[in-house]
């Protein structure tokens, strides 16, 4: 059973400050403020609450993805598959070269409620962490204020095959509450014709997978749509800026299924930059192993991530038994 | 009018984009372009353009009808360009036609033995199961794009150095 330390509600400002092992959580009207114990002393970081919040409900509904969620340069998580690593300083230069970072290992559901605990305080009413800025307004900001439950426990969302086969998950319609987002009104709604003969209704399947896409509600959140043993492929619909760093533990893939992102790609440990890459319409790049990535989209897009969940990939990579590459031109 | 205009691509128009080296090696991304990869492609040529240990990502040029093709494990064809049909057949032996531990799609020698599954007209953003075990064909009047999740197999072209260039 997890124990979540949390504060009574500030006098102020309405919310709860929280305690993980030795890291402390607080929140104010604009900023949240982070901080860890560094040698004799202790240190503290600032983040924006609204990219804090958007960074935060991922890295919940993700269950901490394939390896690093860094919300900025300083502070973020490292999935164990099991056990969750929290960072302040472990993948920025300065901190690390002057011994003032700071990493503490939790087991996932101690993180977990207490990531959730937080994110359920600190959401206001009528902020969707989800949504695009254009789409959710400001009302993160100030005091305390209602709260969005909806909006923060949605997770990834998933199929065991294929979406719309027989007992697997759900295709997006207007009759499950799912509307064309404004930005996709011009993405054609049709079906494929199936013609499936007598007894093989169930394996002649085929979806509109651009209908779905146009009708996704949130940002910057992959789902899966297709398995193919370990592969995944999980697209997603992207605006404005990826709210996290994302660092791989393993390599995965982009295809550019409309419009254009632009990923700023930096060293996984250093965060040095190493590569822009400027994706329109039917590109495909590797993002190798050992970098993190973020993603610029200035206009609602749509792009799928080819992912590989074979288990025990960190490890090959760490130990170097995998290349971070992989093609050999 | 829409406030918004999606850009897709096609065989007819498509614009790459581009990395932008820093302080890496470009191959490092393995940039290419499925449109461009298509365009110089022989139709039904299975052109790897992802790659993830024994999985890869092959984009095919459809046109015409192709041979029929079956793999032991389930594949999904997205369309990204154009309009065809598939054609499902459900083999009634697989094992004779493809040894159960094959990665990847096999050619059929020949038509299909087993029972018709039915059929399907696909466009683009449309996403098709290609069930373990049954045999599919490709029939496209017009040259279209498909992109298939699979594994590599004996059929997979894998020409890096071309498809990476420029």
């Amino acid at each position: 059973m997890s124990s979540i330390k949390a504060s009574a509600p500030d006098t102020k400002t309405g919310y709860k400050s929280f305690e993980l092992g030795r890291f402390s959580f607080s929140r104010d009207e604009y900023f949240v403020t982070v901080r860890w114990p560094a040698r004799e002393a202790q240190l503290s970081h600032t983040l924006p609450v609204d990219a804090f919040l958007r960074a935060l409900v991922r890295d919940v509904a993700w269950g901490f993805f394939y390896g690093w969620v860094n919300f900025d340069s300083v502070l973020g998580t490292r999935n164990r598959y099991g056990q969750v690593e929290l960072y302040a300083g472990r993948y920025n230069d300065s901190y690390r070269d002057s011994s003032l970072d700071y990493v503490e290992t939790f087991d996932t559901p101690e993180i977990l409620a207490t990531f959730k605990t937080m994110l359920s305080d600190w959401t206001n009413a009528g902020f969707d962490p989800f949504a695009a800025p254009a789409e959710t307004g400001t009302a993160v900001f100030g005091k305390k204020n209602g709260s969005n439950t909806a909006a923060i426990e949605r997770n990834r969302e998933t199929c065991r095959r294929m979406p719309g086969l027989p007992g697997d998950a759900s295709l997006r319609s207007d009759a499950n509450g799912y509307p064309v987002n404004r930005a996709f009104t011009d993405v054609e709604q049709d079906e494929p014709e199936i013609h499936a003969e007598p007894g093989f209704e169930n394996e002649v399947h085929a979806f509109n997978l651009f209908k779905y896409l146009s009708r996704s509600d949130v940002t910057w959140n992959p789902s899966i749509v297709s398995v193919c043993r370990n592969s995944l492929f999980c697209p997603t619909t992207e605006e404005h800026i990826l709210p996290v760093i994302h660092g791989n533990d393993r390599v995965e893939w982009f295809i550019q299924v409309s419009d254009q992102i632009t990923w700023q790609v930096s060293d996984k440990e250093t965060g040095h930059p190493r590569a822009r890459v400027v994706m329109k319409p039917g590109d495909v790049a590797a993002m190798p192993a050992d970098i993190r990535h973020q993603g610029f989209s200035p206009k609602r897009a749509m792009l799928l991530v080819w992912e590989n969940a074979t288990p025990g990939l960190p490890e090959k990579y760490d130990s170097g038994e995998l290349s971070p590459y992989p093609i050999e031109l | 009018m829409p406030e918004y205009t999606t850009v897709f691509g096609s065989l007819e128009r498509y614009e790459k984009g581009r990395v932008e080296i820093i302080n890496d090696q470009a191959q490092h991304y393995a940039f290419s372009n499925i449109f461009e990869v298509a365009s110089q492609a022989q139709p039904y040529e299975k052109i790897a353009v992802a790659k993830n240990l024994e999985y890869v990502v092959e984009v095919l040029r459809a046109e015409g009808r192709s041979d029929w093709f079956t793999a032991t494990h389930d594949e999904f064809a997205v369309v990204m360009d154009g309009h065809l049909e598939l054609h499902l057949v459900k083999l009634d032996d697989p094992a004779s036609v493809v040894s159960p531990d094959t990665q990847g799609s096999v050619r059929l020698q020949g038509p299909p033995v087993g029972k018709p599954m039915g059929w399907l007209k696909l466009r683009r953003g449309h996403q098709a199961l290609l069930p373990a075990g049954a045999a599919y064909q490709f029939l496209a009047e017009q040259p279209c794009v498909i992109l298939l999740q699979t594994l590599k197999g004996p059929l997979t072209v894998e020409k890096w150095a071309d498809i990476c260039a420029g």
